[in-house]
């Protein structure tokens, strides 16, 4: 890894700080940063820690009943956290990657860095969550912007994740063997006014709703609704895991088990 | 930069740079070697230490960030009159390891595993192990250790 200095404030103010800096870079876990770093594929001046500051860490419920879910809340954390309050949420967070990720990775960074097979945004896009950031709100829908693109701006900082608990939900993943990642990850949410599909792994887009699939079931939440459906292989991933062809049946696979799971 | 943190029990400060891997400082500032370096990109497990009792990759942490915090290596795991620890012994007995490469990364996981989970399934063994990579054994020796060592034979639970 090229030189760089570590600054480990203690406080959301003091990161926003150190990130005014030039070359600066937030890093929470590092599950992901590092491995980059390592690979020279960025070349930060400085690296801004937020795995000290308590402000971005944390579960706690609002007025509204949505789980607001500090950025810098490992895996773990929020997989034993969530349990009781929204199993399918818990589910995934056990589900990404092994233990030790599990014991460092964070929501905040799962989300912004938006890998194109990370299981969270599927999460924050089928329950339409909010992030919010040190300087705004922004909805799920507006969030995601295309593989590892994101609304992020220069030196902004995910502050937290405020997640609308649905009646029911769940995640089904198709783990890709190797890496452990989401060759296709399906999360489907049942709320009062409807369902929504989230799905990730499969496009070149990234995470993407798969609205066809919402209006069935939004009108009878049943798996069989579903039955011989899949989205257009058009715009799916290729590489010698899948093709494009196979990931968009897995999808509408592992949408009808993810339908049934809930 | 200064860090100081309790490894294997022990305080211990070190003069480091931001960009110094937990495992740098382990191996090549604290002459642990015991902890590996198989992949040195978080895939392999072979590095597995427990921070905070937690299981980490320690390729993929930044040793500053272990400040104040404990850090347990395969070093600290025997008993204190030096023998094996029943895990260590374990292994062992039930051939858990052929070139003993992951072995470190393997008994740090499997008792991080343990703490949590004192009668886990075969099953959940499996699956707690995916981050561990073993090019030696096939996993099922390794299985059979950590069942072992939590009082419970393969086949008994699924
Ligand atoms: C072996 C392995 C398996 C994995 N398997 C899975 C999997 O199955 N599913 C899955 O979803 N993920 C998986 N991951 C990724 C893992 O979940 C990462 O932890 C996560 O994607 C990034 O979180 P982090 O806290 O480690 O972020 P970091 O690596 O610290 O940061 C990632 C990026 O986000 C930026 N960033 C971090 N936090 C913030 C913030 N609060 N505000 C603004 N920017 C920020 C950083 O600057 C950086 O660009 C895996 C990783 C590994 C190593
Ligand atoms: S050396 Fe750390 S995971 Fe392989
Ligand atoms: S015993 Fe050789 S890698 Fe596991």
């Amino acid at each position: 890894m090229y030189a760089f200095d570590l600054i480990r404030p203690r406080t959301l103010a003091e990161a926003v700080a150190a990130l005014a800096e030039d070359g600066a870079q937030p890093v929470s876990g590092g599950q992901t940063l590092i491995p980059t770093l390592k690979a020279r594929l960025a070349q930060p001046e400085r690296l801004v820690s937020l795995w000290n500051i308590p402000e971005l860490r944390g579960i706690c419920e609002d007025d509204a009943g949505r789980l607001c879910i500090g950025a810098a809340t490992t895996h773990a954390a929020v997989a034993a956290g969530v349990a009781d309050r929204f199993p399918a949420l818990a589910q995934l967070a056990g589900g990404i990657g092994d233990p030790a990720v599990r014991s460092r990775g964070t929501l905040g960074g799962s989300v912004a860095n938006n890998d194109p097979a990370a299981c969270y945004p599927a999460a924050v896009l089928a329950t339409g969550a909010t992030v919010v950031t040190d300087r705004r709100q922004i909805a799920a829908d507006d969030w995601f912007q295309g593989m590892f693109a994101t609304a992020l701006e220069e030196r902004e900082i995910v502050t937290e994740v405020r997640f609308p608990v649905p009646a029911r939900a769940a995640y089904v993943k198709f783990v890709q063997p190797a890496s452990r990642f989401a060759m296709v990850g399906v999360f489907v949410a049942q709320f009062a006014d409807g369902v929504r599909v989230a799905v990730t792994g499969a496009a070149e887009d990234g995470v993407f709703r798969w609205t066809d699939a919402e209006d069935r079931l939004s009108d009878r939440f049943d798996a069989t609704v579903l039955e011989g459906m899949a989205p257009p292989a058009d715009g799916m991933i290729g590489d010698i895991h899948a093709t494009p062809a196979y990931r968009a049946h897995l999808v509408g696979v592992m949408t009808r088990r993810a339908v049934a799971a809930a | 930069m200064q860090v100081s943190m309790t490894v294997n029990g022990q305080t211990v400060a070190a003069e480091i740079e931001g960009r110094t891997l937990l495992v740098e400082l382990l191996r090549e500032g604290l002459r642990l070697t015991g902890t590996h370096v198989g992949c040195d990109t978080s895939q392999c497990g072979a590095c597995t230490v427990h921070v905070d009792g937690l299981p980490v990759k320690a390729c993929t942490m930044l040793a500053a960030e272990a400040e104040g915090c404990s850090v347990t290596t395969i070093e600290g795991m025997a008993n204190a009159d030096g023998t094996l620890s029943p895990l260590q012994q374990a292994f062992n007995d039930h051939h858990g390891l052929q070139c003993g490469f992951c072995t470190p990364g393997m008994v740090m996981s499997g008792a991080a595993l343990l703490a949590v989970n004192p009668k886990p399934t075969e099953t959940e063994v499996r699956h707690w192990l995916e981050g561990n990579l073993c090019r030696c054994t096939g996993y099922h020796n390794i299985v059979k250790a950590i069942m072992a060592a939590s009082g419970q034979q393969v086949g008994e639970t699924v």
